[in-house]
């Protein structure tokens, strides 16, 4: 099969929603608005705890916040703006962009750990690993969300959306999503 | 291009479409033949984006009605970015390009355009195409053109799900029974004659230098790879002349335009129209 080995694209090291946070208080005051917004399609988590949230900043009276798409065609993009677009609106900002960037393109590796954790409890499997690190060939067990065995297997690789993939745990018998390394 | 940079991709107004005049101001305006360029890789993504939803509820399994379904919207993805770029440099949307143009506007290869056929066929235009979209992508992702660059890096980590995913149904179809190996064999067969045109140069990718890649350059790793992958599934290259004609001058399937008159009916018969 194919080798990704030749990927010619070191990833970025991991950026945490932490650390992209601006330190001016007008600014990181619509940071902190744009990061109540949370995924409409897994609604436990914050565009800020997924990593889509890339940067906010005052230009005068006008609050512009930056957001990646997590995968191209992704049907969420629109609410999230519209979203984020509100958020700011209800905190007195009548003047909002919200400006979509692609690189360095998004991935697993910008969930917050907090997140990781939520997702879980969610029902969701988390990553199991680090996109940063390259291809993995083999494979990590994933744990099962309902009763935390490894004992698990796949179902198929292209689940309901093409971030997770459905798994199934051979203690408990429960399927579960599994959002995949990206 | 950085993180939070007034130089992104592309560009949403607040509760608006993406428009030509937002990418405008944000300066990312396309040079005439950096447009053309984008063009052909949009309109590849389009066309194939577009064949693939028809597999939804139609797929031999849930879960592939659902595969195929993201592979698409990924490849719809792509096409917006590349469209939205493109029309930068007339003044035209996404929108304009893609149902307002004609069948001889568009700057498709024929692969994307042919008929889904079976599954075995639809699976071997897809193999086919994510491996040489695989090879454009990580040689793009260096252009000199920060656009092109950004889509292409967005692009590369999808395009190696989908090989992923053809990959792995060419070797179920080819290690399968003998009735999924005739099948994945004779898909290969009908796909193969527009296999060339794939790493035609031309005109416009020789003045484009840096800023595009050589379709050329990528024969020798694509031919590579899918060899390995065919090798494996116990299935054999076609041997099989490349079609007649066929390059990004205009000259087109005769596929195109049932394509088209699906795709753009609403748009042209209700124009402006939302919901």
């Amino acid at each position: 099969m194919t080798t990704m080995t030749d990927h010619p694209h070191t990833r970025p090291a991991p950026v945490t929603g932490r650390e992209l946070r601006p330190q001016d208080e007008a600014s990181a005051r619509i940071w902190d608005v744009a990061a109540t917004v949370n995924d409409p399609e897994i609604p436990v988590l914050s565009i800020a705890d997924l990593g889509i949230l890339r940067g906010a900043r005052a230009e005068g009276e006008r609050a512009v916040v930056v957001i990646t798409p997590t995968y191209s065609g992704c049907p969420a993009m629109e609410t999230i703006t519209a979203d984020v677009t509100a958020a700011l609106n209800a905190h007195g900002w009548e003047d909002v962009r919200v400006e979509l960037v692609l690189q360095p393109a998004w991935t697993t590796d910008w969930m917050s750990e907090d997140g990781r954790r939520k997702l879980a409890e969610y029902g969701i499997a988390p990553p199991t690993g680090r996109a940063a690190a390259g291809p993995v060939r083999l494979s990590l067990a994933v744990k099962c969300p309902r009763c935390d065995s490894l004992n698990t297997r796949e179902m198929t690789r292209f689940g309901s959306t093409a971030c997770k993939a459905l798994h199934v745990c051979n203690e408990c018998l429960e399927p579960f999503d599994y959002f995949k390394v990206h | 291009m950085s993180f939070a940079s007034h130089d992104s991709a592309t560009k949403q107004s607040a509760g608006h479409a993406i428009t030509a005049e937002d990418i405008q101001a944000g300066g990312a305006k396309a040079a005439e033949d950096v447009a053309r360029y984008a063009l052909q890789l949009g309109d590849d993504a389009l066309m194939l984006s577009q064949r693939l939803g028809w597999w939804i509820a139609r797929a031999p399994e849930l879960e592939e009605d659902i595969a195929l379904a993201n592979i698409a919207l990924d490849l719809l993805g792509h096409a917006r970015f590349f469209l939205t770029y493109a029309g930068t440099a007339w003044g035209k949307t996404e929108d304009d390009l893609a149902y307002f143009r004609d069948e001889e506007e568009f700057r498709s290869c024929r692969l994307v355009e042919q008929e889904n056929g079976d599954f075995g066929q639809t699976i071997a235009r897809q193999l086919i195409f994510s491996y040489y979209q695989y090879e454009l992508y990580r040689r793009l992702v260096h252009s000199s053109d920060p656009t092109l660059a950004a889509i292409a890096d967005k692009a590369l980590k999808e395009v190696q799900y989908h090989q992923d995913h053809a990959g792995q149904w060419v070797l179920r179809l080819g290690l399968g029974t003998e009735e999924s190996k005739r099948r994945m064999q004779e898909g290969l067969h009908t796909m193969w004659p527009y296999v060339d045109e794939l790493f035609h140069d031309d005109e416009l990718v020789d003045a484009l230098g840096d800023a595009a890649v050589r379709p050329s350059e990528l024969r020798a790793d694509f031919d590579v790879r899918l060899q390995a992958v065919l090798d494996e599934a116990e299935l054999s290259v076609p041997e099989v002349l490349g079609a007649y004609g066929g390059d990004r001058s205009g000259r087109f399937s005769e596929q195109r335009g049932h394509i088209l008159a699906e795709m753009q009916v609403l748009a042209r018969r209700h124009p402006g129209a939302t919901w």
